[in-house]
């Protein structure tokens, strides 16, 4: 089995963590921020996988699998947020909906 | 009937807490019952005290009565008394503060109706009563230091009591501020006696400072220079006098009781009662004669040219108030006492009728407006003679003739006395009788320049002719003879010839000074403008005017570097670091509160930078 070298796979995680991130800081789009943070998300977990097939260890995959399910509540309950926003305002632009100013 | 000394004090105290508790709500009649009935009462109570005391005298001619220790101090051994002392130094005292303070009370009570504020007006007077009658009456020096407070405070109060006019309020703090650095004298001359000789009590003190001070020692003249520095604050003179002619902008019969009769004449007792103090220091007895006899020629050339008839009197007040300290100066405590007598009645009785012809004339102060008031104001008009003649010392039948040559001659003859202090005397006597003259001239001779409005009724009448008859008799009461019990009297001269020279020369230039005044004001007119269209005579006339020109050199030595001062340091240096610290958060809470803008992207933003910061601190 072919393998892949640490290096490049965890740079491929620090990309992907990267764009998500700036997805979520540059759309204003609230789904658009949501798909952003599951990238980041996905980043960090592949990140575990890599490091567990590293040093031949199982809690890598352990990880991974509670990033999964919290990812899925978070999806659960953000989605929730979402549908919300869209009946009280009308929009899905994270910029509008800034009441909570200091 | 001694043992009812304390009530003479505070009768008009009681007076003044109903007044001022409840004066707002009494009906007028109330308020005038109340503020002249109780210090009438307190008047007859001391009358009748010093009929007992003449009669009986207690032992040692001294009466004391303990109220209670005024916060003891034990470690220091500081235990002042609140007592009040009886001997016939205070007696004169009292009687005079009690009996002028009743008439000139009865005739505010007619003068002052229409006004507003009537009850708070008889309870700064009847406050003042009180507290003038705890200065005179006080064994501790520190009792006489709150009486001392105290009629400076109501001083302050009467001068401004139209407060709604700035310049009232002006010389009001003026009055108060110029008054202080004498008073501040006096508490450091207060500190000095006790810390040398333990002790503030009157009698102690003296006998004390007899024999533990060497005659001439630094330590007495110390103190006998500070209590001549509050001296000098309290009684208006050289060089702390310029409070007194602005004074005169409280109401006529404040100015009567306040800055003529009683409160004034503060400084004369003060140095009076501590004469053993002066006695060791013959230098700084030699200093108040010195500043009694300046201040006398310098306010008697001032009052020669002022046009209000109130600054007149105030500066014969400085004037006659020179006198008193040049008596002091010379040794001669018991005429200083009696002039200070007399100068009561006749300068309070001025200043009373100057009230009654101030308001005839609709409030004018001019006395140039005024003129030919004779016929129209009988009454006033002789009275203010009567006041004119006394002030002027005319002589034989005028009280202040006697109390007044009596200073002259024991001047001239006293060891501590000298040709040179008698001059002063003598010269200022001649500048009283012509601004008297002038004064009385101007305002009751001449051609009419307006109606007379409203005229005295009784109340205002009958102190007039009670104090005018008083300034007429009131030398033939002997006070030095019955002052030799509290203060050393002038040993038994053998000069009565040169006295009864001295007293013909006085009495003669007096007899002139009126003639040249009648001359200049009544019926040679146009001699008056000639003199004053001499040359440089308006520049002298203007210095003169201004008092000479102290008021000038105090704002531009003190008053203007002090609020330059101020305005330099209006944003306080100190504070700078204090208000750096308010500046420093007020600033950080503006910029906190705007990242809390409600953008969810910012927050986020913000986590991510915590997280990075974080990281880079770790790894780092």
């Amino acid at each position: 089995m072919a393998t892949v070298p640490l290096e490049l796979a965890l740079l491929l995680a620090g990309v992907l963590f990267a764009l998500g991130l700036a997805g979520v800081l540059l759309r204003r789009n609230i789904i658009f921020v949501l798909l952003s943070i599951e990238i980041m998300l996905n980043a960090a977990g592949l990140a575990f996988i890599v490091a567990g097939a590293r040093w031949q260890q199982v809690d890598g995959q352990v990880m991974f699998l509670f990033i999964l399910s919290m990812a899925a509540a978070e999806v659960a309950v953000g989605l929730a947020l979402v549908l919300q926003m869209v009946h009280r305002f009308g929009t899905v632009d994270s910029d509008v909906v800034s009441r909570m100013r200091g | 009937m001694l043992g009812l000394l304390w009530l003479v004090p505070v009768l008009p105290l009681v007076a003044f807490v109903l007044l001022a508790l409840g004066g707002a709500r009494m009906p007028r009649a109330a308020v005038s019952a109340l503020g002249v009935g109780l210090p009438a009462a307190a008047a007859v109570i001391a009358a009748l005290i010093a009929i007992t005391f003449g009669a009986s005298p207690p032992a040692g001619h001294s009466y004391t009565q303990v109220l209670w220790t005024w916060m003891p101090v034990a470690g220091a051994d500081f235990m002042p008394q609140f007592a009040l002392h009886l001997d016939a130094l205070s007696i004169v005292m009292m009687l005079v503060v009690t009996w002028v303070g009743s008439l000139i009370l009865l005739y505010s009570s007619e003068f002052m109706e229409g006004e507003e504020g009537y009850s708070r007006y008889f309870a700064y007077m009847d406050l003042f009563i009180s507290s003038m009658l705890f200065l005179v009456l006080a064994r501790d020096l520190l009792v006489l230091f709150l009486g001392w407070e105290g009629v400076g405070l109501c001083s302050y109060l009467l001068i401004g009591f139209w407060y709604k006019d700035e310049n009232n309020v002006r010389a009001a703090n003026k009055a108060f501020i110029v008054t202080r650095v004498g008073d501040t004298a006096f508490a450091i001359g207060l500190f000095l006696l006790f810390s040398s000789l333990g002790t503030l009590d009157i009698p102690e003190v003296l006998s004390r400072a007899a024999q533990q001070w060497p005659a001439g020692s630094a330590v007495a003249a110390a103190a006998a220079a500070l209590l001549l520095g509050g001296a000098v604050g309290k009684s208006a003179q050289l060089p702390l006098q310029t409070w007194l002619p602005d004074a005169m902008a409280g109401p006529s019969p404040v100015s009567a009781l306040i800055h003529a009769a009683t409160m004034v004449t503060a400084g004369v007792y003060l140095i009076a009662r501590m004469h053993v103090i002066f006695t060791l220091s013959p230098l700084v007895q030699w200093f108040v004669a010195l500043v009694g006899a300046l201040t006398l020629l310098l306010a008697a050339c001032a009052a020669l040219v002022q046009r209000d008839i109130k600054r007149v009197l105030a500066y014969s007040t400085i004037s006659q108030i020179g006198y008193m300290f040049l008596a002091l100066g010379v040794g001669a405590w018991t005429a200083a006492i009696f002039h200070f007598m007399t100068h009561a009645f006749f300068k309070s009785l001025l200043f009373l009728a100057a009230g009654v012809v101030i308001l005839a004339m609709h409030h004018e102060h001019n006395m140039f407006a005024m003129g030919g008031l004779r016929r129209r104001m009988p009454v006033t008009f002789w009275t203010f003679v009567a006041g004119g003649l006394a002030l002027s010392a005319f002589p034989l039948i005028s009280a202040g003739f006697y109390s007044k040559d009596l200073i002259l001659f024991e001047a001239f003859t006293l060891p501590r006395g000298n040709v040179l202090f008698w001059l002063a005397g003598f010269v200022g006597s001649l500048l009283t009788a012509i601004y008297t003259g002038r004064m009385v001239f101007l305002t009751f001779f001449g051609p009419a320049k307006h109606e007379p409005g409203r005229q005295p009724r009784w109340r205002m009448q009958t102190p007039l002719i009670i104090l005018g008859v008083l300034a007429i008799c009131g030398g033939f009461i002997n006070v030095p003879d019955f002052l030799r019990t509290a203060l050393p009297a002038p040993p038994e001269s053998e000069h009565s010839g040169l006295q009864i020279g001295l007293e013909s020369a006085t009495g003669a230039l007096v007899i002139v000074g009126i003639l040249v005044a009648a001359a200049l004001f009544v019926w040679r007119r146009a001699w008056a403008d000639a003199l004053y269209r001499l040359p440089g005579m308006a520049g002298v006339h203007a210095f003169l005017f201004s008092g000479w020109g102290f008021d000038w050199v105090y704002d531009h030595a003190l008053v203007r570097p002090f609020v330059t001062l101020a305005r330099i340091n209006r944003r306080d240096f100190i504070d700078f670091f204090y208000t750096a610290v308010a500046w420093l958060n007020i600033g950080g809470h503006r910029v906190l509160s705007a990242t809390e803008n409600g953008r969810l992207r910012w927050y986020a933003a913000g986590i991510a930078a915590g997280a990075v910061i974080v990281i880079a601190i770790m790894v780092l």
